[in-house]
């Protein structure tokens, strides 16, 4: 199909740029990614009748990961050694 | 603003037309369904969600590396990228660590142990809450069902009305026809006792005026018998009997 109506996974790489001037930048355009990543996330994994843990061990490991990142100032002062 | 204003100015001037005009008016200006009911019936859930090895990392991205890296590849990329954070300390090993070292562990062990048996439990709460909507989905069916049937019986029986009617038409006819002859009976009843009267008074009428003409005429001959008349015919009689008795007397 037509590029803009394509998720993110298939698109090719040479047509990226392409891609990210064709999408919305708007609070509406941002919301309605952030709710179609999200409603997508839910209908793969979790709205499923068998699901296991992996629906959400992902969501707390990303938590982990982004915690991790924004506290990553305060850990940087507990390191063990000085030069790497 | 002026918009606000017209829409509510725009009840009152309906309002105002006549009843007839005003609701073809609301029912034109009044938003119609424009999308199909897309609501129902809700598509079925997927039985199993996307796979995601070691509970983590999604198969997509081991799929994506692996014409490039082989089966070891995204292994090796992990490896790598664990040991390149931990020698240049981008990520630091705190007292957090041990913590979620053993979280962790207890965490992968609670899973390993109980998951299956959490699983069917809830399998099995899904499967009632389905069986229950099943059942009465089923009932609902099988009374309809059974509704369409008793309907379709009493359009059946619909069909012998014209029977029972008949039945019923024969049953007054008779009714009509007993009573016609009963009433027949009784005309012809009364009719023969009042000709008898008629019969019987001209019998007793007859008779008694049989019975007085007799009488008078008896009395009448005995009145006329005179005493003198008496003298004569019994002596007449005595001559008689005597001449009898001579004729007797010479028989003999």
């Amino acid at each position: 199909g037509p590029l803009w109506e394509r998720p993110l996974l298939e698109v090719r790489l040479g047509e990226l740029h392409t891609w990210i001037s064709t999408c919305s930048f708007s609070p509406q355009g941002l919301l309605g990614a952030v709710q179609r990543a999200w409603s997508s996330y839910c209908a793969k994994y979790i709205h499923v009748k068998q699901g296991g843990p992996a629906g959400i061990s992902m969501l707390l490991a990303g938590y982990c990961l982004l915690s991790y990142g924004w506290n990553y100032q305060h850990f940087k002062r507990h390191r063990w050694r000085k030069y790497h | 603003m002026l918009s606000r204003l017209v829409l509510r100015a725009a009840p009152a001037a309906l309002r105002a037309l006549p009843p007839p005009v005003a609701v073809g008016v609301l029912h034109a200006t009044r938003t119609l369904h424009t999308t199909q009911q897309s609501l129902a019936p809700v598509p079925p859930l997927p039985e199993k969600g996307g796979e995601v090895r070691h509970g983590l990392i999604p198969e997509e991205f081991f799929q994506f590396l692996y014409p490039k890296t082989g089966v070891t590849g995204p292994y090796m990329l992990g490896t790598g990228l664990l040991l390149y954070l931990l020698s240049k300390e981008i990520y630091v090993v705190n007292h957090e660590t041990a913590a979620a070292a053993c979280i962790l562990t207890v965490i992968i062990y609670a899973i390993k142990k109980f998951g299956a048996d959490v699983a069917a439990f809830a399998d099995k709460l899904n499967e009632e809450k389905l069986a229950s909507a099943l059942a009465m989905k089923n009932e609902a069916i099988q009374t309809l069902q059974t509704a369409i049937e008793e309907e379709k019986k009493e359009q059946w029986r619909v069909e012998g009305r014209s029977y029972l009617f008949d039945a019923k038409r024969n049953n007054i006819a008779m009714l009509l026809e007993t009573n016609y002859r009963e009433r027949l009976l009784t005309v012809y009843n009364e009719v023969k006792k009042r000709l008898d009267y008629q019969v019987a008074m001209q019998n007793l009428k007859r008779q008694k005026e049989q019975d007085h003409m007799i009488q008078w005429v008896e009395k009448n001959v005995v009145q006329s018998i005179t005493p003198q008349q008496q003298k004569e015919s019994i002596a007449k009689c005595i001559l008689d009997l005597k001449a009898l008795s001579k004729t007797a007397h010479a028989a003999v």
